[in-house]
Formats: structure tokens, C-alpha cells, sequence
């Protein structure tokens, strides 16, 4: 009995110290930031690779290039969008093709067809170089996810347009309408689709989504009666476009001339 | 009797002494070390720069960047590896597959979070949640709902990473979508306030949920010189307390070294970007201790 009670005092002791313990010490007590170090690592040829990730890489990167050097047509000459005051080859092309294969969806879908096509000429990423057409090609001029979008503009709309190229001074591309510029710095004998402005009818204008929302400060977009998506990819009318043809055509016909 | 007693004493005592030498082991040499790896807008650039490239010759590609995540792994298996948003869109792969390589290559290097960009809408919220199977690391945003769109439950407001008995709270914030990006991609996703929201997520993550470590994965970029007015990193950081760290995205900002703010508690706040294209990792230690001492002492901040 007394060993017992001595064991008993003994035991208590014990507990009060396990209690003790674990409030002092394993209460969740948060760590303290006491340190820290921050540097960036540049990734360059003195890394290694990882043969694991470059075997899985392997066939995708294989395939899309199979795809993008696909040949699509040939182009006879070097078109470029820096030769050329007020338009160029390839802007001329590009504008020329917008309107074919747009045509293409948005009288399928709207019965109606496109009078003109105006682009940006900063929108040209790239020259088409003589020889082989690849869908690499398209991806080089267009790199952009932009869309084809039709715009009905009123005839006073088409007129803003004229002034904005006389007053930027660049070829951008444009197709389904001539004009002269005078001397006085505006725009006269502006003919759509051969025939003479009219600045109250309504003309179906194609060009890219970002343009159509008052990119490049085209603000005459924005008075738009009508828009219409063709969900149809400029890159893609490219390549459309590309594949339907042997060779390119050169379009160099003036359509912006100055008096 | 007595020789019982005394060996019942003894064997005691040592149980006590030792438990005392283990507590005190316990205190002294427990320091803990985390490591963040960061990325952002790597906008599908999987194939280092080529040779010949005006801007970046032979930087980046995702392969080197693994073996670089690797020899870390080796050094401090300590590591939480993060990406701040637009891990789509920029090259031919992201054309052809959608994605998919970009989501199976982060898993492979077992990314453990990203937030989400605006280019990451860039094939509509189909093409995000498509390539969601892909992905074997959380998708945090808590600023975008979207509740009534078919990314519903796929993307977390937080999470909370226990990295050997360190408690990281990870919270997310995207940039505002309405003009940036087309509503059509976007859909019914509802953007909320950036401040408001981190507000909310601080309370939660550092005084309910106790977290050693804030950390808010930002696509709403740095800084914007022509719009003071635009909530950005540096004015987020000084709005706010009780983020550690912000690893931010979207304006494709290359910095020297990460940039220290103090927040509205005149705490400082680590904010770093580490530029585009998987050209650069960002790497972020902390150190942490038990020593009491510490707790009202100020951290050393190495940059």
C-alpha cells in the first residue's frame, strides 16, 4: 500500500510534466519568416535538357512542322508591304482575298455580298517571299488570331475612311474601291464596286475584328449600322486561299492614285 | 522493495530526461526552408528562342527549364512551383493542340498551381475547360465567378499547401476581362474587385486559417505607367496587409530583382514578375524558425 501511494505521487508529478510539456512546447505555435532570398534564374543554352520531356515534345513539335512546311502554292515574286506609297502587292492580295473568301461565308449565311475590304498596314507581319508558299508563310504575315468581321457603314462613314488614309499616309490594304486624292488633300472620283459613292446607301465593308472595334484609331468602324462575325480566322483565309491557288496572282493595279 | 523503488525512479527520470533533451532539441534546430519557383506568360513557348533571334537567342524552352526545376528539387525538395497566367497563346502549338502539350508539360514538371490569364480565354471558356484533363496542378482564382459557366468548380478561390509542416495559403486574382477580352470567350465569368477580394482571402488564409505564408498569383500586372488609376502588383501590395508575396503576370515586366512595397500595416511585401516566355524562373527561399525570440523581430529580405 505505501509503495503504492509513493508510486501514485510519483504518477502525478509525471502527468503535471507531460502537460506541461505539451502546452509549452507542441501548442501549434506558427512558425516565424525569419529570411528571405529572392533571385531570378535565367534559362539559357547552359542548361541541360531533360530527355524525357524532349521525347515527349518530339512528336507534336514533328507534326506541326510537317504541317507548316507544307507547301500550298507558288508565289513569283517577292511581295512586300514597304515598296509602294499609297498600296502595295501583298496588301493588295490580302484585301483582294478577304473579300473572295469572305464572300464565301457571308453570302452563305447573309445573302448578301462584300463591296470593299479595308486593313491596317501594320496588320502585315511579314513578306511573302518568292518561291514556296508554306502554311508557315500565313502564320509569318498573320501571327494574329484575328477575325474577318463585316461592318455596314453608311456612305459618310466610307468618306471618313478616305480622309483617315490621306491623313495616315500609309498603304493600307484596300480592295473594291478606287479614288483619286486631290490637291486640296481629299478624295474624289471614289468609285465601289465601279460605281460612284453613294453617302447614303449602306456598303458592307470587310476588315479585321480589331480594327472593327476602333484599333489604329479607325473610329468610323464604330458607326457601323451592322456587324457581322464570319468567325473566320484572316490566317486562316489565308491558307484557304493559299491552297486554292497554284500561283500567286501580283496584283499591282493602282487604287489610290494622286492628282 | 527498495530495489524496486529505485529502478521505478530511475527508469522515470530518464523517461523525463529525456523527453526534456528531445524538447529542447525541438526548439533549436527547427529551421524550415521553402522554396517558391515562379513562371508567367509563357504564352505557349515550349521550343527555346531560336539561334538567330533578334530579342532572345537560345533563351527559354520548357525542357531546360525542367532540368533547372529539377537541380533544385535535388537541392530542397522544400518547393512549391507556381505559374501567374497566359500559359496560352504565341505559337504554332498553342494553334495546333489547343493547350494540351502546354498542361501536359506543367504537370510533368509537377507545377502545383496557376492562375488564369486573359490569353488563357483566348480559345473560349470550351477551350479551357477541354483541356482541363490535362492539367494535374490547381487552377486558383478568387476574383473571377465562375458559377454560371462550364468552368464551374474547376477553378479554386484558395488553397492551402502544407510544404513539411509550413502552411501556404494561395490565393489567385485575374485582370479585368469586359474590353480586354472578347465577351464571347468569356461569357457569363463575373470579374470582382481585385482589393476587395484580396481583402477577403487575407482575412481567411493568415487570421482563420493561421497560414505561415500569404501568397496572391497575380494576371493583373505590375504596374501602368499611362493609367495610374488601374489597379496593378504595386498598388495591390500597398493596399493590402498580410500578403508575403506577389507573383504577378500580364504585362510581361522583367525586373532586376523582386520589388519590396510596404503594405497598409507598414509591413514589406515582395512583389516579382519574371518578364515572358519561360525565359527566366523566379526563385523566392524562405526561412522559417520556431524561436520565439524571433516572432516580433523583422525578416531579412535578401533581394
Amino acid at each position: 500500500m505505501v509503495k503504492l501511494k509513493k508510486y501514485n505521487g510519483f504518477l502525478k508529478l509525471f502527468v503535471i510534466f507531460l502537460t506541461l510539456f505539451f502546452i509549452t512546447s507542441c501548442s501549434q505555435k506558427n512558425y516565424n519568416l525569419t529570411k528571405i532570398e529572392g533571385k531570378q534564374l535565367p534559362i539559357t543554352e547552359k542548361e541541360a535538357e531533360t530527355p524525357a520531356m524532349e521525347n515527349f515534345i518530339k512528336p507534336y513539335r514533328d507534326h506541326i512542322n510537317k504541317d507548316l512546311d507544307s507547301i500550298l502554292a507558288y508565289c513569283p515574286e517577292n511581295l512586300d508591304k514597304s515598296t509602294g506609297k499609297w498600296q502595295t502587292s501583298i496588301g493588295n492580295l490580302l484585301a483582294d482575298v478577304c473579300i473572295e473568301r469572305g464572300n464565301i461565308v457571308f453570302k452563305a449565311r447573309e445573302k448578301k455580298s462584300i463591296d470593299l475590304c479595308f486593313l491596317n498596314h501594320g496588320g502585315i507581319r511579314a513578306i511573302l517571299p518568292k518561291g514556296n508558299v508554306t502554311t508557315r508563310t500565313a502564320y509569318e504575315i498573320m501571327p494574329f488570331e484575328n477575325n474577318l468581321v463585316v461592318i455596314a457603314l453608311k456612305g459618310q462613314q466610307i468618306l471618313e475612311m478616305t480622309s483617315y488614309i490621306i491623313k495616315e499616309k500609309k498603304p493600307h490594304p484596300l480592295s473594291g474601291m478606287t479614288f483619286t486624292i486631290a490637291k486640296d488633300n481629299t478624295a474624289k472620283n471614289i468609285l465601289i464596286q465601279g460605281k460612284p459613292l453613294d453617302v447614303n446607301k449602306v456598303y458592307y465593308v470587310a476588315t479585321n475584328d480589331y480594327l472593327a472595334n476602333g484599333g489604329d484609331s479607325m473610329t468610323f468602324f464604330a458607326k457601323g449600322v451592322e456587324k457581322f462575325d464570319l468567325n473566320y480566322k484572316l490566317r486562316n483565309v489565308l491558307i484557304d486561299y493559299f491552297k486554292s491557288v497554284d500561283t500567286i496572282p501580283v496584283a499591282k493595279d493602282i487604287r489610290i492614285t494622286e492628282e | 522493495m527498495k530495489r524496486r523503488e529505485f529502478i521505478e525512479k530511475t527508469a522515470a527520470s530518464t523517461a523525463l530526461l529525456s523527453l526534456g533533451l528531445s524538447l529542447s532539441s525541438f526548439e533549436t534546430n527547427d529551421i524550415k526552408h521553402l522554396t517558391i519557383l515562379h513562371t508567367n506568360d509563357v504564352h505557349s513557348h515550349i521550343d527555346p528562342f531560336p539561334a538567330d533571334d533578334p530579342r532572345n537567342p537560345n533563351k527559354g524552352g520548357v525542357s531546360r527549364r525542367a532540368a533547372l526545376i529539377e537541380t533544385i528539387r535535388q537541392e530542397n525538395p522544400n518547393v512549391l512551383l507556381l505559374d501567374a497566367g497566359d500559359i496560352f497563346q504565341g505559337t504554332p502549338y498553342f494553334n495546333y493542340y489547343g493547350g494540351e502539350l502546354e498542361f501536359k508539360l506543367m504537370s510533368m514538371m509537377k507545377y502545383d498551381a496557376s492562375t488564369i490569364g486573359n490569353h488563357d480565354f483566348d480559345n473560349g471558356l470550351d477551350g479551357l475547360y477541354a483541356q482541363m484533363p490535362h492539367a494535374s496542378f490547381e487552377f486558383i482564382c478568387s476574383n473571377y465567378d465562375f458559377k454560371n459557366t462550364v468552368m464551374n468548380g474547376l477553378v479554386k478561390p484558395y488553397k492551402i499547401f502544407n510544404k513539411n509542416g509550413i502552411k501556404v495559403g494561395v490565393f489567385g486574382l485575374g485582370i479585368e476581362l469586359a474590353g480586354l477580352v472578347d465577351k464571347q470567350n468569356y461569357k457569363e465569368t463575373v470579374y470582382n474587385d481585385p482589393v476587395e477580394i484580396a481583402q477577403d482571402m487575407t482575412q481567411l488564409l493568415k487570421k482563420e486559417e493561421k497560414c505561415d505564408l500569404v501568397i496572391c498569383l497575380s494576371h493583373i500586372g505590375y504596374k501602368y505607367k499611362d493609367d495610374a488609376s488601374k489597379i496593378c502588383d504595386l498598388k495591390l501590395a500597398e493596399l493590402t496587409q498580410d500578403i508575403d508575396l506577389i507573383i504577378g503576370g500580364h504585362t510581361h515586366t522583367f525586373l532586376d530583382k523582386p520589388t519590396v512595397v510596404k503594405n497598409k500595416a507598414g509591413q514589406d511585401v515582395l512583389v516579382n514578375q519574371v518578364g515572358c516566355y519561360g525565359i527566366n524562373l523566379g526563385r523566392i527561399d524562405f526561412y522559417f524558425d520556431k524561436d520565439k525570440a524571433h516572432s516580433n523581430q523583422g525578416r531579412s529580405i535578401v533581394v
